[in-house]
């Protein structure tokens, strides 16, 4: 439940954080939530990169729908990874997905969760 | 808590978020996680395909309403209650549609392309505030400035550019911001003045030759130059068509004392050689039918300016009106007014004069110091202007320029001249010293009958324009149109002593006096950058006139007659080599078939089959093209090579019209270094040969068909660094001699044909789209239109006109 509710959270608060902050605010929200919602390692890493690989993912996906594909072809190109937007859109996501993975993950080593259900 | 494992995931993200959010090298400059966050990054700029572009927008700088309405091809048709608020919001749409471009082209005509592009543009930096040319901006700033009417314009214009920039947040940035990781900076009136400046160094500084001619002075005689670079060339169809008497000259010219010997009979040494040269191919072709030969019997306006071809394109076009004036046209991003246009009275075009206007003088410091130097018998301070040339990456770079009473010393020992200790060349350009060349644009919009169209262009000055004009009453004109000096014979032609005022320039040209036509009797006009008159004018105007163009139109018009609207656009995408006319018939007899290789018979075989059409899919000149650059290389190079400089052979069209008077090219067809003495058939044949090897390859390739031959590209602003965003492999025809004059990049960027009839028929066309984002449907969406040799009708809408259906959007401005 946990688990879910923290993908929840971070995808949430990093669309609306994203509209105010800089693209890294993702990192800050996976890190935060995971102080808040203190879990294990690897389900903390995998909230954190799952939130925000298919928030990124998604958005990239329709916008790209809406623009027929023109510009993350050429983009694709630019960056040699051919003319596909949809391999983009997918890297978009992996690359946020991974930077708030890791945030997440440095919190769950920060609070374990293990302790946390000792102690409350 | 696991102190361990969380200092080493806390680094690890601590560390990949700051390597995302810088450049990553040359590559990659832009960081990469803010490029790819949807919400910031590039997907921001992947305009909905759908979109549309209504708005209410308000301003406190406007004084009332304005209504822009977006028609299906995103052209805006502007309706403002004045012209401050016009030109606010033409301001506001330059910077909506195309920031980039402007902030771009304006950087690098100040010299400040190091601060974007690094170490490596350095040397363009240096190139460009050497020549001058902030230094002619902001002379031209202060004339602009003077008028308090033109001030309110350009100010308006400057205040809706940076009303958008203002707007802007970092995820609206351009997307060339984001993959080069800078931002705009505000635009100011010097800005608009640097744009103007660009142009004149588009058109109005590569028209010169001066520093190769003085190298080849060392190898060949004043005679043997004015006969490889002919002022006057025989196949000429000048502007002022031939036999009109002009009047004796204003000016009584002086050639210095001594100039025999110090000017002609020793060449100046030197070594400077500019790095950055326009293209020589930059120009353009109008031309004006009366009513007498058209089929409406209103006469019809047509115009092609030939300039790089750039995805965005140079031009924007757009509607700007008023309830006193209403103007359709080309916009340049970057300056007001409508550029090349027509209104309900008149239509306007331009090509470019190719006049020089541009020489260089020899100076001698005093000293390495180079703050004063020898002028009338005296040292003579010269004025020092430091050059902070700021560097992305690096420290920021000084370079100090001396400035004499000619200009700014361009080369000194300090920038590629390396022979000549505590010597310089000074350069005196028109450009540095001219007035407010936008206001012709203002008044023409406005004009209506020939008076105000001559009251318009008549106080222009830099860059020499050919300005066609048709009217509704049924005049058509052309003036050769700009500041000229007054010469003397072969002045300016080679670096001049610059030790005193002797060689200075005496005069200008008087502008009643420059060269122009009004309602010929044949029934039309044109212009395509050649010489404006024949040898009966009274003045030394030498410039990089080119000449066949001229004489293909010349060759087609004075044969039509009922002459419509698509007649003019079958000519403006014409594809006769009137050049190959004349040459082919001689490489045909001068080829000797025993002495060809079989490949290259096979090749010799189509030349003679050859329709002389430069198509798309012609093979023939694709063989001839490279038959006769491999001819021209087999008669000058050897000569050339002489001087130890790369200068630029003489024209085809030189070559041309020399064979056809000696078979020996001045006994030029001897190759030097060979023992034996060659003959024109040797080196016709040999050229074939030579041909055939690349010929050859090129077949295996599948690309001897002309166009493909060419490879036609338009290329983005930044070329190569964003490949992708060019479009590649257009299937047009044509060359820089033909009349549709495309080559690889360069060509017609803007076609226009205007019919005065009531109501007006206009159409027009430029490879690119009204935005200037790789993202937005209309990028490139008339790339296609416009290689196909079609046109789209241009509507001069009327104010009552906003219901009609070819409004698409409409965006409102209001004061608040």
């Amino acid at each position: 439940m946990k688990f879910f509710l923290s993908i929840l959270l971070i995808a949430l608060l990093s669309y609306i954080g994203g509209i105010y902050f800089p693209w890294w605010i993702i990192a800050v929200v996976g890190f935060i939530i995971i102080l808040l919602l203190p879990q294990r390692p690897s389900a903390a890493f995998l909230s954190g990169f799952i939130a925000v690989f298919l928030l990124w993912a998604v958005l990239a996906a329709r916008i790209n729908t809406a623009n027929g594909g023109i510009l993350a072809g050429r983009i694709g190109l630019l960056l040699g990874i051919g003319k596909s937007p949809v391999t983009l859109a997918l890297i978009t996501g992996v690359i946020g997905g991974l930077v708030t993975g890791l945030a997440a993950l440095s919190a769950a080593y920060l609070r374990p969760a293990a302790k946390i259900y000792l102690t409350s | 808590m696991r102190i361990i494992p969380f200092l080493i995931t806390a680094t690890i993200t601590v560390g990949l978020t700051v390597l995302l959010s810088r450049p990553l090298g040359d590559k990659i400059p832009m960081p990469v996680g803010n490029f790819l966050s949807p919400q910031s990054g590039f997907w921001q700029n992947a305009e909905d395909t759908s979109a549309t572009f209504n708005g209410d927008l308000s301003f406190p700088e406007l004084k009332g309403k304005v209504q822009v309405y977006f028609d299906a091809r995103l052209v805006p048709h502007v309706f403002a209650e004045n012209d401050e608020d016009l030109y606010f919001v033409q301001g506001y749409l330059h910077a909506k549609f195309r920031l980039f471009q402007m902030d771009l082209q304006t950087k690098a005509a100040e010299g400040r392309v190091s601060e974007i592009a690094g170490p490596k543009a350095i040397n363009y930096d240096r190139e460009q505030r050497r020549l001058g040319m902030k230094y002619a901006a902001e002379n031209s700033l202060e004339v602009m400035e003077k008028d308090s009417k033109a001030r309110a314009i350009y100010t308006a214009y400057t205040a809706g550019v940076n009303a958008y920039i203002h707007s802007l947040k970092v995820k609206d940035l351009p997307l060339e911001y984001k993959i080069l990781n800078f931002a705009p900076e505000e635009w100011t009136n010097l800005r608009t003045a640097l744009l103007l400046k660009m142009m004149a160094k588009m058109l109005a500084s590569g028209t010169e030759k001066d520093l190769a001619l003085t190298r080849l002075h060392t190898v060949f005689t004043t005679d043997q130059l004015n006969a490889l670079y002919p002022q006057v060339p025989d196949s000429l169809k000048p502007i002022v068509p031939p036999g009109t008497a002009f009047e004796k000259p204003a000016l009584n010219l002086k050639v210095p004392a001594g100039a025999d010997t110090a000017y002609f009979k020793e060449p100046h040494k030197i070594t400077a050689f500019e790095e950055y040269t326009p293209d020589a191919d930059n120009g353009s072709n109008n031309w004006v039918v009366a009513g007498s030969k058209t089929a409406s019997k209103a006469p019809i306006l047509c115009n092609d300016p030939h300039l790089e071809l750039s995805l965005p394109s140079i031009w924007y076009e757009m509607q700007l009106s008023t309830p006193q004036s209403k103007v359709y046209g080309a916009t340049l991003p970057g300056s007001p007014y409508v550029i090349i246009g027509f209104n309900d009275s008149i239509a306007w075009g331009v090509t470019n004069a190719q006049r020089d206007v541009k020489d260089y003088y020899s100076i001698r410091f005093r000293d390495n110091t180079r703050s004063s130097y020898w002028f009338n018998n005296g040292w003579k301070p010269a004025q020092q202007r430091i050059e902070a040339i700021k560097v992305k990456g690096q420290s920021t770079v000084y370079d100090t320029v001396s400035y004499t009473v000619f200009g700014p010393v361009m080369y000194d020992a300090s920038f590629r001249d390396t022979l000549t200790n505590n010597n310089g060349l000074a350069v005196k350009w028109m450009a540095h010293h001219t007035g407010d060349d936008g206001s012709a644009f203002y008044f023409l919009n406005r004009a209506k009958n020939y008076d105000d169209y001559l009251n318009a262009i008549k106080s222009f000055e830099c860059p020499g324009q050919n300005f066609a004009f048709a009217s509704k009453s049924g005049t058509i004109a052309l003036w050769q149109q700009g500041k000229f000096p007054a010469r003397w014979e072969n002045q300016g032609q080679y670096v001049m002593p610059g030790t005193d005022s002797s060689y200075d320039w005496q005069g200008y040209i008087p502008q009643t006096e420059n060269p122009h036509a009004v309602n010929p009797e044949r029934g039309y006009l044109f212009s395509a950058n050649q010489r404006p008159a024949d040898a009966a004018y009274p003045y030394f105007i030498p410039g990089a006139y080119i000449t066949p163009r001229a004489r293909a139109i010349d060759w087609y018009l004075s044969q039509s007659n009922n002459i419509t609207t698509q007649t003019m656009m079958d000519l403006q995408n014409n594809y006769y080599n009137i050049t190959a006319r004349d040459m082919v018939p001689m490489l045909i007899r001068y080829t000797d078939p025993e002495k060809l290789t079989p490949e290259a018979q096979k090749y010799f075989e189509i030349v003679k089959g050859w329709d002389l059409f430069a198509g798309p899919a012609s093979l023939g000149q694709t063989i001839y093209q490279c038959w006769m650059d491999s001819l021209s290389t087999g008669i000058w190079q050897d000569e050339i090579d002489k001087t130890g400089y790369k200068a630029e052979l003489p024209a085809e069209e030189t070559l041309m019209e020399l064979l056809k008077k000696d078979s020996t090219v001045m006994g030029f067809v001897d190759n030097i270094n060979a023992p034996e003495q060659q003959t024109i058939h040797d080196v016709v044949t040999d050229a074939l040969n030579k041909t055939a090897v690349v010929m050859a390859q090129a077949e295996k390739e599948g690309r001897l068909q002309w166009a493909k031959f060419k490879g036609v590209t338009i290329y983005h602003l930044l070329k190569d660094a964003l490949l992708p965003f060019a479009r590649t492999g257009l299937n047009v025809g044509g060359w820089g001699n033909i009349i549709n004059a495309v080559k690889k990049s360069h060509g017609p960027s803007w076609r226009m044909i205007v019919q005065l009839s009531s109501p007006t028929e206009a159409y027009g066309v430029y490879p690119g789209g009204q935005s200037g984002n790789p993202g937005s449907r209309f990028y490139d969406n008339a790339v296609d239109t416009w290689a196909s040799g079609q046109y789209y009708p241009l509507w001069l809408m009327n104010a009552g006109e906003r219901g009609d259906a070819r409004v698409k959007w409409t965006l409102n401005f209001s004061k608040g």
